[in-house]
């Protein structure tokens, strides 16, 4: 099963990984990290739709995206 | 079996990348530093750092990295390579810095047809100042000199460097690719590649310039300045391979 982890301390809450993702797995937090920003967090019910595809990890540009597959 | 198939590259460090949230400069340091691992050249590697929002990308990369003064860029790559011609120079500048300060250099350095690459990251404003007029910013362009957008009457048109350089025998690949999309940033990382393999060739002069966001300075969300790339940038700075 693939998977995604995201770094929250480096998320700048830009959003390019949301609208990137073909699955939609991937959404606004309402969390904030230390910077006082509002990160993306996983979709716990659409999880397991992830297929490794890295489209998220490609477009983010704060590098805080590792995908396993 | 469960295998990690992509992570941040060993060419970068753990700092936190200062830049503002969507900012094409981080794709693009990535990209860099990806090539890098792939080339296996991370030991050979000097590069130089511009003046801009990209002043302190020697935090963020893990190879030697030295600054030049504003626009000076190439000619502090020139006078490394002649020394140093087995080590792998590339500058990595910005719209001001290239395109406004530093055209002279540029100029010359791909006249000379000096083994050495340049990334060129254009964004069309002065991102480091505050969002001044750049001269790539495009015709209608809002920006904090231009309230009511470039007037080409008024501010000229934007500048084409990629174009200008082309038409020098000097230099030997020139290519535009943009950042918005998986599929841009991709053939980014394919063009980065070639320019970096044309200089271990000792081909010549390469350059890559690369279409990229500045959300805070175009006033627009991260992925609405990804659509103005490939729906409105594209048309004054049309991507693909001009020479090479």
């Amino acid at each position: 099963m693939a998977r995604i982890k995201i770094d929250k301390e480096k998320c700048k809450g830009c959003m390019l990984c949301v609208n990137v993702c073909p699955k939609g797995i991937i959404a606004m937090s309402v969390k904030l990290n230390k910077k006082g920003v509002h990160t993306v967090g996983l979709n716990r019910a659409a999880r397991e739709k992830c297929t490794g595809c890295a489209f998220c990890a490609i477009i983010c540009p704060d590098v805080c995206i590792e995908v396993y597959r | 079996m469960e295998k990690l198939i992509f992570k941040k590259p060993e060419a970068m460090t753990d700092a936190v990348m200062h830049y503002c949230a969507g900012c094409g400069h981080g794709i693009v340091h990535r990209l860099v530093a990806e090539v890098i691992d792939e080339l296996g050249i991370r030991e050979k590697v000097v590069a130089v750092a511009p003046v801009g929002c990209a002043v302190i990308a020697y935090d963020y990369w893990n190879f030697d990295v030295t600054e030049a003064a504003h626009g000076r860029t190439p000619a502090v790559a020139t006078g490394i390579k002649r020394v140093l011609p087995d080590k792998v120079i590339f500058t990595y500048q910005g719209d001001g810095d290239l395109a406004a300060i530093g055209t002279s250099e540029i100029i010359h350095s791909a006249n000379r047809a000096e083994n050495i690459t340049v990334i060129f990251v254009n964004n069309g404003v002065y991102g480091m100042t505050g969002g001044q007029m750049a001269p790539t910013t495009t015709v209608g362009q809002k920006t904090a000199t231009t309230k009511a957008g470039r007037n080409i009457r008024r501010d000229g048109f934007p500048i084409k460097i990629s174009e200008m350089l082309a038409v020098l025998e000097g230099t030997t690949y020139i290519e535009r690719t943009a950042v918005s999309s998986p599929k841009e940033i991709i053939k980014t990382k394919k063009a980065i590649k070639k320019a970096f393999g044309i200089q271990i060739k000792n081909e010549g002069f390469s350059m890559v310039e690369i279409l990229a966001t500045c959300p805070t300075y175009w006033g627009q969300s991260s992925q609405d300045a990804c659509t103005r790339i490939e729906k409105e940038l594209v048309k004054t700075y049309p991507l693909g391979v001009l020479k090479g």
